[in-house]
């Protein structure tokens, strides 16, 4: 049943088995748990038989493992298709095929299975240090492949590893020629498994108590903006993603019903201009400065009535805007009671404390600004807290959170002024996106975190139109100053990147941000439109397809033509050997006595025909012929022996 | 079709230096399995806009087109040269030896024959390889061609050559059943027996110094310069002298004569006897000695052949 492994020989075999557990490895991260030990298990499995210190498992055994486990990814994922699934699966295929590789052949495809299993990795991230260790996975892949073709090297680990990293090298201006050239499309080729962006953070289109304080937990970054000349003060870097108008008692969600009516949008001042780079988040929506001119709309967006500014498709790569704001503006001062009806709904039932205090309020108020000012005011004034780790709330969250907890995040506060205010007979409705942002010097640039996420109001004034109000700036105005770092009491858990206590780490930071967005924009989101746009800017105008894959035709010819000059460029010749050159010497010496030794005659051969047909010189010819297979084969040639071996030589006399 | 093309080239004396016009250069069944590997990473890479997709895979695609740089390399340069070839009776292997020589050192050679086992080596600077072919009648022994190769570094891609050269091994008849001993009187001329020993100073070598050799036989000069005791062999023939007649086996055919002779050639000469041969058109006088004994299966073995069959 079971058999020993024959090929590949162990120390080629090292080298494969080293080059598929790194390709492996990251895979763990999102992998199901039991998987990945399994494919490790698998693969610990055939190193140890390699040494012969176990058989490898009959066909049988293989069968019930991949049965088994495909039928746990099955469960899994619900699927075997797609993107997770699909890489479990290849993950599944390359663990076995290891277990069940015999020959040459077999380990072949195992190496161009792993080269697969390393681009399914980009699925997952493609950020510098990973692409750095992916393309050292590659290395040993490679030296692995070379190995296989010639055993005989495997044993030092440093020169198929040089070689595969000079094949590389060598193969690197290709693959820039290809890179830059290798015309691009515009979207996918069909359509995409549904999970492809999964896993992506973002805003969602519900706010919730809970889901933006969630969000913030994460360093990682939704957007970067820069501007085309002086960014706003941080206290005026609203950036809306969405507005919430739907509420059905917990959460605000979307109305995603249109309006007949279009807002009217008054500007005044200076607009600001300013490009987004927004990481792909799969949603739609953009993040544009409150408010963005409607005239400037970037091609491929659009702006909704609420103007909330977005996609015409959901953001799956990097993806840059270039927008222009007006930071002062009125909108929608016209909007009649049809238009208003729905920032004023509030379910039936629920949450009576709050109702309660708002109809206090509105009864002591003389105006809907004063009713906004004076619930401002009380939770300025009365005990509230600002922290990122709220109590759960209950069944009538608002209240509970107004009377008991006080303690929230910006979702709370903006959900329930937005609460009072409805309850008060003002028009409110909440706005989601995010505030503020990191200034990075290196780049000039602000990068903006899922850690900035933010929630306020937007009440509607008579005369006024939709106002912004951001009751979280009532309660801790350093967040919308300063940022969330300093806003949050001492201890509660920020992410790592967002600390300010540490200058030199800040520092680093920034120059390391600066290089990653290069790294994003040129390498990571290098796209059709970058393309066309790289060669506009080349001067070559726009190129079509054609040209370039005369380009690449042209291109591979030279770069090949450099390469082939770079890989026959004469060697240095190998010294010659001393041992052969005195032997050679000798031989010359028997070849003017007459007797010449063809190419092909051994040493041994030789010195017996010198012995039959000159038997006068067998004795010299015996002793140099001896010394001269120490020296050349031999486990002890020294000095000495080569000493007395040249003396020899000089001193023969045929 | 390439390979008629090339068979036209017939054989070649001189040594080969592998050059443009004689290395041929394909992808291997592998190196197809991995075109259609990095197709579907390019498909993957455009259906899911993977950047560094794109970049693993033109880097692969391009160490693939570097490898042919590399393939080729590995046998460019090479020469070959016929290194003679080792007699065999018929019916064992005739070895034939070729000697590598390269500027570089070049690695994973193949080395195939249509009659022998493939032989599988790298040449540092120089190398003798020997392929084994089975001789099966007596005569010239002509290994065809060889076709040299390598997939060497990436297995995928194959590159090779043909060689012919001017290579032939004798194949001396296989030794017939009948031993010395057993052959009749009359069928041998027993010659007079030098009384003399003849030669008995004759130094004929140096062995390996063995308890029990006397000393007066040890080299000592060789002793001194080398660390190492040998000792002086001398031939000391003292044995009878006998002619091998075709002339005597008429009984035979012309080949079994031939197999019968070549079997006495060896048994006198294992018996340490002077032997003569007399085969119609030759005749060598006899001798001892292995030089001898291998003109005379040399003979035996060229008997009746063209010159250069």
């Amino acid at each position: 049943m079971a058999r020993h492994s024959s090929f590949p020989p162990l120390p080629a075999a090292h080298w494969l088995f080293a080059g598929i557990a790194l390709v492996i490895a990251p895979h763990a991260a999102h992998l199901p748990v039991w998987l990945s030990a399994l494919a490790f298990a698998m693969i610990a499995w055939r190193w140890t038989a390699a040494s012969g210190r176990l058989p490898l498992p009959g066909k049988w055994i293989l069968m019930l493992l991949l049965a088994g486990s495909a039928a746990g990814i099955l469960l899994e994922y619900r699927t075997l298709f797609g993107r997770d699934a699909g890489v479990a699966m290849l993950t599944l295929m390359l663990a076995l095929k290891l277990l069940e590789m015999r020959g040459y052949r077999d380990a072949m495809l195992t190496v161009f299975l792993g080269y697969f299993l390393v681009i399914t990795n980009f699925f997952y991230a493609q950020e510098i240090p990973f692409a750095v260790y992916l393309f050292a996975v590659v290395l040993v892949l490679t030296a692995a492949l070379v190995v296989l073709n010639h055993p005989a090297s495997a044993g030092q680990w440093r020169r198929p590893l040089k070689f595969s990293a000079q094949l590389l090298l060598q193969a690197a201006p290709l693959m820039l020629l290809f890179f830059l050239l290798f015309p691009r499309t515009g979207g996918p080729l069909w359509g995409m498994p549904s999970d492809a962006f999964s896993a992506k953070t973002g805003l969602s289109e519900n706010m919730s108590p809970g889901s933006i304080s969630q969000l913030v937990q994460s360093d990682a970054i939704a957007f970067r903006a820069e501007f085309a000349s002086v960014a706003p003060p941080p206290s005026r870097l609203y950036w809306r993603a969405l507005v919430l108008e739907n509420f059905d008692g917990r959460n605000w969600s979307r109305n995603r019903g249109g309006y007949a009516a279009e807002t009217t949008i008054e500007t005044t001042g200076t607009p600001v201009s300013y490009t987004l780079t927004v990481e792909p988040h799969d949603k739609p929506w953009v993040f544009a400065l409150e408010v963005p001119d409607p005239l400037t709309v970037p091609q491929d967006t659009r702006l909704t009535r609420d103007l909330q500014l977005l996609a015409n498709k959901p953001v799956q790569r990097l993806t840059r805007y270039t927008l222009t704001s007006y930071l002062d503006y009125r909108i929608g001062r016209d909007a009649g009671p049809g238009q208003l009806r729905n920032a004023l709904f509030l379910p039936r039932n629920g949450n009576p404390q709050a109702r309660e205090l708002a109809r206090r309020v509105r009864d002591e108020a003389g105006s809907d600004a004063d009713v906004v000012a004076r619930i401002l005011a009380l939770f300025r004034e009365q005990d509230y807290a600002y922290t990122l780790t709220p109590p759960l709330l209950g069944q009538d969250g608002v209240d509970e959170f107004l009377f008991k907890t006080r303690k929230g995040f910006c979702e709370h506060y903006a959900g329930a002024f937005t609460f009072l205010m409805r309850a008060a007979g003002v028009p409110a409705r909440i706005v989601t996106g995010y505030q503020g942002g990191e200034f990075n010097p290196v780049g000039s640039y602000f990068i903006v975190r899922q850690s900035d996420a933010h929630a306020w109001s937007e009440v509607w004034l008579q005369g006024r139109g939709w106002v912004r109000v951001d009751p979280t700036a009532a309660v801790s105005s350093t967040r919308i100053e300063n940022g969330i770092a300093s806003a949050l009491p001492a201890g509660e858990p920020l992410p790592f990147l967002v600390r300010t206590d540490m200058e030199w780490l800040k520092h680093l930071r920034q120059g390391w941000d600066a290089v990653s967005t290069y790294w994003d924009l040129w390498v990571v989101g290098f796209d059709q439109e970058e393309q066309i746009g790289l060669f506009a800017r080349l001067g070559f105008g726009i190129v079509s397809w054609r040209e370039l894959v005369w380009g690449m035709a042209i291109g591979l010819g030279l770069l090949l033509a450099a390469i082939a000059a770079f890989v026959f460029r004469p060697g240095r010749r190998p010294a010659p050997d001393k041992v052969q050159a005195l032997y050679l010497k000798f031989c010359a010496k028997l070849e003017k006595a007459g007797l010449a030794r063809p190419p092909s005659e051994g040493p041994l051969d030789f010195a017996e025909r010198v012995r039959w047909q000159r038997p006068e010189l067998a004795a010299g010819t015996d002793a140099v012929v001896h010394l001269y297979i120490q020296l050349r084969y031999g486990a002890r040639a020294s000095s000495e022996i080569y000493g007395e071996f040249a003396s020899l030589v000089r001193n023969f006399k045929p | 079709m390439l390979s008629q093309l090339v068979r036209g080239r017939g054989s070649e004396a001189g040594p080969v230096v592998l050059d443009r016009r004689r290395i041929y250069i394909l992808p291997t069944r592998l190196g197809a399995v991995f075109a259609v590997f990095l197709t579907a990473m390019l498909i993957g890479s455009i259906n899911y806009g993977l950047s560094l997709g794109y970049v693993l895979t033109f880097l692969l695609g391009g160490v693939a087109v570097v490898g042919i740089l590399h393939t080729y390399k590995n046998l460019q340069g090479l020469k070959i040269a016929d290194a003679g070839a080792s007699p065999a009776f018929a019916g064992e292997d005739a070895v034939f030896h070729l000697e590598f020589a390269a500027p570089g050192p070049r690695f994973a050679l193949n080395l195939l024959n249509r009659s022998a086992e493939p032989v599988r080596f790298d040449v540092e600077a120089t190398r003798r390889a020997s392929v084994r072919i089975p001789a099966t009648r007596r005569g010239r022994l002509k290994p065809g061609r060889f076709t040299l190769s390598s997939v060497y570094p990436l297995g995928l891609l194959r590159a090779w050559s043909y060689v012919q050269l001017d290579h032939a091994a004798i194949v001396y008849p296989k030794p017939g059943g009948i031993p010395l001993e057993r052959m009749a009187a009359g069928e041998a001329d027993t010659g007079e027996r030098p009384g003399t020993r003849e030669g008995s100073d004759d130094f004929a070598g140096l062995r390996a110094w063995q308890p029990g050799d006397s000393p007066r036989q040890v080299a000592w000069k060789v002793a001194a310069r080398s660390g190492m005791l040998a000792t002086k062999r001398f031939s000391d023939v003292e044995g009878a002298t006998v002619l091998f007649d075709w002339g005597n086996l008429a009984s035979l055919d012309a080949e079994a004569r031939l197999s019968q002779l070549a079997r006495w050639v060896l048994d006198a000469e294992q018996a340490d006897l002077r032997y003569g041969l007399r085969i119609p058109g030759i005749e060598i006088a006899p001798g001892n000695g292995l030089p001898h004994r291998q003109r005379c299966l040399e003979a035996l073995a060229l008997f009746g052949l063209p010159e250069h069959g």
